[in-house]
């Protein structure tokens, strides 16, 4: 499968082997190109289908399974906006950024310091702390979700967006913690220490040496954050009660309850606004993720 | 750096430590707790000793019904998953021109598939007719019942899990990519095949790797919510009622605490031991680098 790195191009006749392997190679690339061609299409075509679908109409939805609308519309798309509450689409979408704005600083500005002490310093309990922060990265939000809720509920913090930005603000997010960590140390200290001995205490060198360098890290811990946050659905299931704050994931839900027996159109077009701030975001950065994933293994 | 209070970097990390203490390490031990006793929120919660669980284990068909689902939606999905994903790294680990182009393409699905936005569209996909029934019609099969069966809904969420293979898939090319070269001509050399030099040179490197994403896939997988939540509600005929859904169920909606946070915990002991069985078996199958056992 997947031998055949460099076979040196030499003056001297080809060997047996070299032209086997060079058949070989032949035959393997066009088999390994028809099936991610195959397999590539069977896992876009459902967006495609998605995006074509939000343009047809009601009556030509079930008909085919081609993408392409017959007659194309974009009433499906101006009854999405108005959705099915007093709120448009654009109130949702901004109740989402109320939640993600804050999550993603909170997050960004906590790991730098948290990774940064860890990475950096010596400290009692160092070794025991660290042990936890993995441990947790396995923990599963399930066993700690109720107790949260009853805690949150004390503070009088329930129907507000508190409960799922605040924790991110104290490094919630334990995962990102250890990605900023392993980025950390892979960077070497001379700047630093240099601009210790020039007299810079800890914290300037922090900022102004080494969240310079740490910036691709930053960059994918705000992606994954702000995607993240903006498809989950089960933190403000929880929290939020009120439509007026829902963000966009419970305004989707809510059109689905009230209008899908009929008004398909409007559902898929709802659907295609609602993943349209992940894919920007995504093809923007595209690199910054397959480095993040790569690097320090992401869930999802 | 010298001179410094051995204390500093405490000041650093103070904020996880405030956090774990808060968010985590707290509701941890009172999730236990009240594993132990009856609370709906009206009163202080009541001390029970062992009756959730004995409830649990003895009388609850639902708990029974929900717990076999979870286990089968858990090994059905991981494995058809990281095999798949595994098998399209090994396809993409090549010199191929476009690799980039494919790598995104396949990624696509993983960056939005937590949204519920990709629920509603699978909804729509698995419709009795919908776009999968559209072409298997078109290709004069018979249509799928995929959600009202009760055979077959949980199989359809676990299509849209496996859908999302591209970060495992990420994961995975990156340590293909790794695996040094001069293993692959050595062998090739030597006159093995390819499926040789997969199953004892390429197999045995990436074994870390196969464990990080087994152990992830797993613990993610137990916890699968939005997809029946929205896709099935758990039915039909609570073929797709995971205990994430019962426990959120039991919770948020009976607002019984205590009975909650019992399943709660039953999950994350079940969690919790195949984790452990994972690491203990891991000295056997896991090869490090530099490691002489292996």
């Amino acid at each position: 499968m997947s031998l055949l790195p460099d076979i040196p191009a030499t003056a001297a006749p080809p060997t047996q082997l070299q032209l086997k392997l060079r058949r070989q190679a032949r035959i393997s690339a066009t088999l390994r190109y028809s099936l991610l061609i195959v397999v590539g299409l069977i896992m876009i075509y459902p967006l495609i289908w998605l995006v074509g679908a939000s343009f047809k109409t009601n009556a030509e939805m079930f008909t085919s399974a081609w993408f392409w609308p017959k007659d194309a519309t974009i009433q499906g798309y101006i009854d999405g906006w108005k959705t099915s509450t007093p709120y448009t689409f654009g109130h949702f979408f901004i109740n989402s950024l109320q939640i993600v704005i804050p999550k993603v600083i909170g997050t960004a500005i906590s790991c730098t310091l948290v990774a940064y002490g860890f990475a950096r310093f010596e400290f009692p309990g160092k070794k025991i702390l660290f042990a936890i922060l993995i441990a947790t990265l396995l923990l599963p939000d399930v066993v700690t979700r109720i107790p949260q809720y009853l805690l949150f509920r004390e503070l009088g913090w329930l129907d507000t967006y508190l409960p799922l930005f605040a924790p991110a603000w104290l490094a919630g997010d334990a995962f990102f913690v250890f990605m900023v960590i392993q980025f950390l140390r892979a960077i070497p200290r001379e700047m630093e220490e240099a601009a210790r001995v020039d007299g810079a205490n800890t914290l300037q060198t922090l900022i102004f040496i080494v969240v310079p360098m740490l910036t691709p890290a930053l960059v994918s811990v705000c992606l994954f954050q702000f995607m993240w946050t903006m498809n989950d659905f089960l933190g403000p299931l929880i929290y939020i009660s009120t439509v007026e704050k829902y963000p966009i994931s419970l305004a989707l839900k809510l059109s689905i309850d009230a209008t899908e027996a009929f008004n398909w159109n409007s559902i898929l077009a709802m659907t295609v606004l609602a993943l349209t701030p992940s894919l920007i975001v995504f093809f923007l950065a595209q690199k910054s993720f397959i480095q993040g994933i790569s690097s320090g293994g992401v869930k999802g | 750096m010298g001179g410094d209070s051995k204390f500093l970097g405490l000041w650093y990390v103070a904020p996880y430590a405030i956090g774990l203490l808060l968010f985590t390490a707290f509701p941890f031990v009172a999730s236990f707790y009240l594993s132990f006793t009856d609370y709906d929120l009206l009163s202080s919660p009541e001390w029970v000793g062992l009756k959730n669980y004995e409830k649990l284990f003895t009388r609850d068909r639902t708990f029974d019904k929900s717990l076999n689902v979870t286990l089968t939606y858990v090994f059905l999905t991981v494995p058809l998953k990281l095999t798949f994903a595994l098998f399209i790294a090994v396809v993409l680990n090549y010199r191929l021109r476009g690799i980039n182009l494919f790598r995104t393409a396949y990624y696509v699905p993983s960056v939005l598939g937590g949204s519920i936005a990709i629920a509603v569209l699978w909804r729509y996909i698995f419709a009795n007719t919908g776009l999968v029934n559209m072409i298997i019609v078109a290709f004069g099969g018979e249509p799928v019942n995929w959600f009202g069966d009760p055979g077959n809904a949980l199989f359809t969420i676990t299509l849209l899990r496996c859908w999302q293979f591209g970060s495992a898939m990420v994961i995975f090319l990156a340590a293909l990519q790794g695996v040094d070269k001069s293993l692959y001509e050595a062998a090739s050399i030597d006159g093995a095949g390819p499926w040789r030099i997969f199953r004892h040179i390429t197999l045995p490197l990436i074994t870390p790797v196969i464990f990080f994403n087994l152990i992830m896939q797993t613990v993610q997988a137990f916890q699968e919510f939005n997809g029946p939540y929205i896709i099935t509600q758990g039915g039909p005929l609570k073929s797709t009622y995971l205990l994430p859904l019962y426990i959120y169920d039991e919770a948020f909606k009976s607002f019984d605490m205590g009975y909650a946070s019992a399943i709660a915990w039953v999950l994350f002991a079940i969690i919790m031991a195949l984790t452990l069985l994972a690491f203990w078996s891991s000295k056997k199958w896991v090869y490090y680098a530099g490691d002489k056992r292996s």
